[in-house]
């Protein structure tokens, strides 16, 4: 298991080099350097630019080095001093603007995905073990229905929907007789009782994939000889199908949080932007229309980042979950 | 592994699946019979193929479908909501044809924003294959007839109300379709020429080639897929053309869709090697180009087939995200991202809820592509 872990630790080095090259590449992608733009604003807004200034923030980014120096001079920022570069719309370092975003943006997922979890989970049971039921039928087409309608869409549709009945706009995370209040328990709730609303919105994709998943590999496992053998043996039945067949279409479930991790956030940057959530989604938005590309281009890499950690964890976890797999693994070490 | 004998399993399948006075078609008929006998049985997925279908012919016959054309604007009906099409006048006597009621706009006091209601007393009749506004036909055929439109050119008809600068919103949806579902199309065209040349090399050649590719498949499935199409779709230069955009939000779609397809045709690829019949083609001498495509492709197009009706809604989504951001499909081209913009604020949402039907025509695309996917992917093995 050790070897197997670090292992799989190290082949995440490579990916995460691919990554911040990918990042950097989408930086340089727009025509002119972001130093263009900023002089252009200067001078739009009538102050006149001395021609040293632009050396001096030329020197400071490299903005004449080839692509290599100057990939290595930001990445080399990032992992030495946790620097990211300076967002020219906010007048700040990146670092300073991102962090706080990053961390609601990570905790959305993840309370996304175990409420995913917990919805997909006993449905997804029921729906195999009762086929062609009224049930599995209908979780069958709700789950085709939130396949198909864009995540944007159904937070819209929320936003109409509370306006024209409930009489509320919704924006932003908290009720506004708290936006500056410090954290406290009465913050806390009422973040909680704002944040069912996206989070149901962001999981129905994959709510609808994780039942599908789990429903096929049920039955798969519920047609298996094994099962008639424990069921001519007496035991309960829910018990007998909770101890054995669902434990084994539980791994493809597990090893989907790899995949489902970028929906996820993707989703989770679309509907920020529709609800107004102060996560990265909004300023990701303004830094890439804005051409801010340091700062859309730190927020790329650390969205890809965290995903690729997401997958290390879902694998490990299987491994842990499956012997199959860690055996599997451990013999080609 | 036991012993593989493709040609005894197929004749034994095909006798299974089908009734015993059909056992001589069955194993005679070709391989794409057996794979569309299988897929009429499928009922929604029938289902799905008509309105699929239904969905094609109003992309193509837009202009003529649509009452007026998409950029044809009449400021006095701004967010002027959906009418009602009367087939039957029973106000006065029984009088049969269509017509929609005018809208009687009035002006609210405290805030003066205009408000619409219809005119009971007004009546517009509404004409079959009318005149109305010109446009050219597929951009070859100038004309002016519409298949519905008001018998008077000019008369307001607002079936599914207007949008913001009072142009008729199911003209533009028409519109939409066309440009929405063949984006879709060319962006898997794309993915799938990418798709088969990487998910074929990585399948045959195998080896540390096939290692390579499935790294940077691994790479392009762990990027968070919106956060990248925003990253590249924001860097399209502003100044470049409707044509131009439009291809290049293509090539930014395709380039991260292919990876499925890779995989798919890869796995194939893979199961397909060991068999014997490839075997023997190679030791009649047949070369590499003509072993993959006479003898190893023709036994999973179907399957490529399935993956890729699969792929179109992706895009289709893909597309109406980004578009619906701003950052991909710019105004006045129409499609059904671009026409959500409309519906991007709260002001529009509640006065005019009807702005978000362009994503009914969405959902409704993307369920039945899907429906005709898993239909085929369900029939694409007709030897199982």
């Amino acid at each position: 298991m050790r070897a197997f872990v670090i292992r799989r630790v190290l082949y995440m080095v490579p990916m995460l080099f691919a990554i911040s090259l990918v990042s950097f590449a989408i930086i340089q992608l727009p025509p002119g350097s972001f130093l263009t733009t900023y002089v252009a604003e200067l001078s739009a807004q009538g102050q006149d630019v001395n021609s040293a200034q632009i050396q001096a923030l030329e020197e400071r980014y490299g903005l004449n080095d080839p692509f290599h120096v100057q990939y290595m001079k930001w990445i080399s920022g990032i992992v030495l001093h946790g620097d990211f570069g300076q967002s020219f719309q906010y007048q700040q370092p990146v670092s300073e603007l991102i962090w706080g975003r990053l961390g609601l943006t990570i905790a959305l997922s993840v309370i996304t995905m175990l409420v995913t979890w917990l919805i997909a989970f006993p449905i997804g049971i029921y729906t195999a073990v009762r086929q062609h039921s009224v049930a599995d039928y209908s979780f069958t087409f709700l789950g085709f229905l939130g396949l198909a309608t864009p995540n944007f869409l159904l937070a819209l549709i929320f936003v109409w929907v509370s306006y024209r009945y409930f009489g509320q706009t919704v924006g932003g995370m908290g009720s506004p007789e708290y936006a500056d209040a410090a954290w406290n328990l009465g913050k806390v709730l009422d973040v909680v009782s704002n944040l069912w609303i996206p989070v149901l919105i962001i999981g129905t994709a994959g709510t609808a994939v994780l039942i599908r998943v789990l429903r096929a590999n049920l039955l798969d496992e519920l047609r298996k000889p094994y099962v008639t053998t424990a069921r001519a043996k007496g035991l309960p039945e829910w018990r007998l199908i909770l101890k054995y067949p669902v434990r084994m279409a539980m791994s493809p479930f597990i090893s989907t949080i790899g995949w489902i991790l970028p929906t996820l956030i993707g989703g989770e940057v679309m509907v920020s932007i529709v609800l107004g959530l102060e996560t990265t989604g909004p300023l990701l938005m303004g830094a890439l229309q804005s051409q801010d590309m340091y700062l859309a281009g730190a927020f790329i890499l650390i969205l890809g980042a965290l995903t690729v950690v997401g997958t290390l964890l879902s694998d490990l976890l299987l491994a842990w979950w499956d012997p199959r797999i860690r055996h599997a693994q451990a013999e080609k070490v | 592994m036991g012993i593989r004998v493709p040609f005894g399993r197929r004749r034994s399948g095909a006798r299974t699946e089908s009734g015993p006075g059909r056992e001589n078609t069955a194993a005679t008929a070709s391989q794409w019979r057996l794979v569309l006998r299988r897929f009429r049985k499928h009922k929604l997925a029938m289902a799905s193929a008509v309105i699929v279908f239904l969905f094609v012919l109003v992309s193509v016959f837009a202009e003529f479908l649509s009452p007026t054309t998409p950029t044809d604007y009449d400021a006095e009906y701004t967010f002027a909501p959906p009418q009602r099409l009367h087939v039957v006048d029973t106000s006065d006597g029984f009088d049969l044809g269509l017509y929609v009621h005018g809208y009687e706009i009035t002006r609210d006091e405290d805030t003066f924003e205009r408000e619409f209601a219809p005119d009971e007393s007004q009546k517009i009749p509404v004409g079959l294959f009318v005149e109305g506004e010109p446009y050219e036909m597929w951009g070859l055929f100038p004309t002016d007839r519409h298949l519905i439109g008001p018998k008077e050119p000019g008369e307001p008809m607002y079936l599914l109300g207007a949008d913001r600068n009072g142009r008729d919103l199911l003209s533009r949806i028409i519109h939409g379709t066309r440009v929405s579902l063949s984006i879709g199309l060319a962006g898997v065209s794309m993915a799938f020429v990418l798709g088969v040349v990487f998910g074929g090399i990585s399948g045959y050649v195998g080896g540390r080639t096939d290692t390579a590719i499935q790294r940077l498949i691994e790479l392009l499935m762990s990027i968070p897929t919106i956060p990248l199409w925003m990253g590249l779709s924001a860097a399209i230069p502003n100044d470049w053309g409707p044509l131009q955009t439009y291809f290049a939000i293509t090539v930014i779609l395709s380039l991260i869709g292919w990876t499925d397809l890779a995989r798919v045709v890869r796995g194939r690829f893979l199961s397909l090697r060991e068999e014997d019949f490839v075997l023997a083609a190679r030791m009649d001498g047949c070369k590499a180009p003509r072993v993959i495509g006479r003898h190893m492709l023709p036994s999973f197009t179907s399957h490529i087939v399935a993956s890729l009706t699969l792929a179109i809604p992706l895009m289709i989504l893909a597309e109406t995200a980004l578009s619906f951001l701003g950052l991909g499909l710019q105004p006045p081209v129409v499609s059904w991202g671009v026409l959500l913009q409309e519906a991007q604020n709260i002001h529009s949402i509640a006065n005019a809820p009807w702005t978000l039907l362009p994503g009914v025509a969405v959902t409704v695309a993307v369920l039945v592509l899907n429906f005709v996917g898993d239909g085929i992917r369900d029939s694409a093995d007709p030897y199982r």
